[in-house]
């Protein structure tokens, strides 16, 4: 494995995953913010969770771009129609695994059975993250898929024999 | 508690032409406003901001506005009565039918910022908590949201035990209810006999870019409230005025607290659009962006009052909003210091007591009025006299405004009452030019700003006294005049001796309000702004610049005593005015609550106070050690 093509990769494409994302946001599309779910989690406080959530995010995503970089070595092939095929699993992961599963993992977040509580206030996603906008699961896929290009387009096989 | 149904048609039983603007009272959270009918209705709330558009407006269309009622059936011949929850803005109305009485509670909370790295917070939230207070009661709940100023009908959906969620432009709205509602045609409704002791508890939050916080109801509901009450007194504590009217003050320091924005310091004009300054005309602007001559009266207003923080952000928010224009100013901005939108007809909207058109945007931000550079510079003058301090590149831009002044003073505008018409060489913007170089002489003379031109000043200040006193001033009206050789009255003259151009015991000034009482004077104690202005009603503030006026010398402390204690008769019955007073029946007219006129009240109370108490104006001298101290 090239690891230092990873490590460079891999955090260019969660910077700018991670930048379309809130731009999405601040276009109106949706409202998922992943920085302040993750924050959310650490804290209640709203600004110090956007940073702790940030920070988790990035490391986070420089994490599972080592899935993708394991994927294109077991392959033997990188490039970006790849990475954007594994972009559209990850995605339909996020939507249908990670956000479904959020209420009973986030120590803040309400439920749609139970409602809120005095410790869970935080609007859960719903299917496909659907309660934050009818348009997430449309910006969950885009950035995800970009991630996955950037990924896929960049990065550079291990060549055989080498480091 | 039992359910009743169905829910009547509460917009055909609540017509506007039972309304009256003085029937409205606001509630905040220093972001955003509501307005509460005293019939229980919600009929104004624009969110995230008090110029973003509404999801209730009513107040303008009875029909299209959408509008979140609580209150017995119109039928049951109910009364109301409404109070603020002592010295808050958490409001308070009572209904009494025969057969029991409730109590509704209406706030948007506020906490303590160190609170809130404890707890989730919503991003904007309305509280509505109702009580049986005594016997039985039966209770309507009808939710109408219509977006966009009444433009769109809302969808609205049941999300388990969420609530109901309305997914609106940007942002999505959420409504908890403790009791079940009824959702159809885009409404939400429930129909309640509450017993003694009973409660049912209301939450509407709203989020724009995150996940919306949704909080619990029920105890953690009471607890919000609480929570919001002892802020709000907390706050009004602090106001170190010990006058006569300490009640009177104190409301219009809840309602300049509650109009001010408070991620950027902003105050704005007032929360509304658009209510008319006369019945049915077309008088109608749009109020929700920051004046930048309400700056002086406001800062001097805050400090007078011991509220440092709030007049040092204010000042603060004058300085960095009007960076971008700087050495010109504009005449309003957004609260984040930006252009206002382009002024824009609401055709769709019926107006209060169809009163069109409804405006949103103000065409005046491309106005020119010099005396907003008075208004600017007198603000920083008060905020340095009472321990504020400039850094070099702040000094540098003062002092390029001043400047800017001595190029332009000789020149038309629109002048402080901003006609839609051409220019004008008005005495007001003269004085204030002369009011801008005299404060940044005195900065000058006291080191607090460097490389001011002071003798270039001076010169200029002087060339403006002498203008003003020889063409300013009408010997055959015996009067000083709106315009430079003019032959009209204006109520903004009564300043002349606010900003200290002349004393008001001088023989000019002496004549001068004579003439104005005598040919703007409305009965005893109102007065108009122009004489022109015949087909509106008295402005507020000019009724208590007179009274100020009076304190300073122009009267005796008994004379403007009386004619204060008497426009306090003018006040709604929680304390709140309009822009203007309707002279025949005393109805409030124009937006509302105003901080204009909040703001004329409070600066006439300190003067009468200062006079009383044997002290100068508070504008016009040093603070004394212990407002020095309080300052620090």
């Amino acid at each position: 494995m090239n690891w230092a093509s990873w490590m460079l990769w891999g955090f260019v494409a969660t910077l700018i995953m991670t930048t379309l994302e809130a731009g999405s946001q601040e276009l109106g599309l949706t409202r998922v913010d992943f920085p302040y779910l993750i924050g959310t989690i650490f804290t209640p406080d709203r600004d110090r969770a956007k940073v702790y959530g940030f920070v988790a995010h990035v490391l986070n995503g420089w994490v599972i771009s080592l899935i993708y970089v394991f994927v294109f070595e077991a392959l033997r092939r990188a490039n970006w129609w790849l990475g954007g095929l594994i972009g559209v699993v990850h995605a339909l992961f996020v939507l249908m695994v990670v956000l479904w599963m959020m209420p009973g993992l986030h120590p803040r977040m309400a439920s749609e059975h139970s409602g809120p509580s005095a410790t869970r206030q935080l609007e859960p996603p719903g299917v496909f993250g659907l309660n934050y906008g009818v348009r997430t699961p449309v910006s969950v896929f885009v950035s995800h898929i970009l991630f996955g290009i950037i990924l896929g387009a960049f990065y550079h096989l291990k060549i055989r024999g080498g480091l | 508690m039992k359910e009743v149904y169905p829910a009547p048609d509460r917009d055909k039983e609540n017509t506007q032409s039972c309304r009256r603007i003085g029937d409205y009272a606001i509630i905040g959270d220093c972001r955003s406003a509501a307005l509460v009918h005293r019939n229980g209705s919600i009929d104004w709330l624009c969110w995230p901001r008090f110029d973003s558009s509404s999801i209730f407006a009513r107040l303008l269309d009875s029909d299209r506005g959408g509008f979140w009622q609580i209150a017995p059936p119109a039928d049951s011949g109910f009364r109301a009565s409404r109070k603020y929850v002592g010295d808050t803005n958490v409001l308070q109305t009572n209904f009494e039918s025969n057969s029991g009485r409730a109590e509704l509670t209406d706030l948007m909370p506020v906490m303590r910022e160190a609170a809130k790295h404890h707890v989730l917070t919503p991003d904007h939230e309305l509280i509505r908590q109702v009580r049986c207070t005594d016997g039985e009661v039966e209770l309507e709940i009808v939710f109408h949201p219509r977006t966009q100023y009444g433009l769109h009908d809302v969808q609205m959906r049941q999300i388990g035990g969420l609530g109901v969620q309305l997914e609106a432009g940007r942002g999505v709205y959420y409504l908890r209810s403790s009791v079940p509602l009824r959702l159809e045609s885009g409404r939400a409704t429930a129909r309640l006999r509450m017993k003694r002791g009973e409660r049912a508890d209301f939450s509407l939050t709203y989020a724009e870019v995150s996940p919306v916080v949704l909080p619990p109801l029920g105890d953690w509901t009471c607890h919000r409230v609480e929570e919001t009450i002892g802020w709000w007194k907390r706050w009004a504590a602090r106001a170190s005025y010990s006058g006569d009217h300490r009640p009177a003050v104190l409301r219009s320091a809840l309602a300049l607290k509650l109009l001010t924005y408070a991620p950027s310091g902003a105050v704005v004009a007032a929360a509304t659009t658009s209510l008319p300054e006369r019945l049915g005309g077309s008088l109608n602007w749009d109020y929700r962006f920051c004046w930048l001559r309400d700056a002086s009266l406001t800062v001097r207003a805050l400090i007078g009052l011991g509220y440092y923080e709030e007049a040092g952000a204010f000042m603060e928010w004058l300085l960095t909003a009007t960076r971008l224009t700087q050495p010109e100013l504009r005449i309003l901005y957004t609260v984040y210091g930006n252009d206002s939108a382009k002024e824009k007809l609401l055709h769709h909207l019926s107006g209060f007591c169809d009163s069109r058109p409804v405006r949103i945007g103000n065409a005046a931000r491309k106005q020119v009025q010099l005396d907003v550079y008075g208004e600017v510079l007198d603000a920083a003058a008060q905020y340095v006299f009472h321990g504020g301090e400039f850094d070099r590149a702040t000094q540098n831009a003062i002092v390029g405004i001043g400047r800017y002044v001595t190029e332009h003073w000789n020149e038309p505008d629109q002048g402080i009452w901003e006609p839609r018409e051409g220019g004008q060489d008005h005495t007001h913007s003269r004085v204030l030019c002369w009011t801008a170089l005299d404060r940044l002489i005195t900065l000058a003379d006291k080191g607090c700003i460097a490389n001011a031109p002071v003798d270039v000043f001076k010169n200029e200040r002087e060339k403006i006294a002498v203008q003003v006193k020889q063409r300013a001033w009408n010997a055959h009206l015996n009067s000083y005049v709106d315009t430079l050789d003019g032959s009209d009255l204006d109520a903004a003259l009564l300043l002349i001796s606010y900003y200290g151009f002349e004393s008001a015991d001088s023989p000019r000034m002496q004549a001068t309000y004579r003439a104005l009482r005598e040919k703007l004077g409305v009965g005893d104690y109102l007065i108009r702004r122009y004489a022109n202005g015949a087909a509106e009603g008295a402005f507020g503030i000019c009724s208590f610049w007179e009274a100020e006026f009076l304190a300073l010398g122009g009267g005796s402390l008994h004379q403007s005593q009386n004619l204060f204690e008497h426009l306090l008769k003018y006040r709604n019955e929680v304390g709140l005015y309009a822009e203007e007073i309707d002279p025949d029946t005393g109805d409030a007219l124009g937006n509302f609550p105003q901080a204009f006129t909040h703001v004329g009240l409070v600066s006439a109370a300190l003067s009468i106070h200062e006079r009383k108490e044997g002290k100068v104006q508070l504008a016009h001298r040093e603070p004394d050690a212990q407002e020095a101290q309080q300052a620090a």
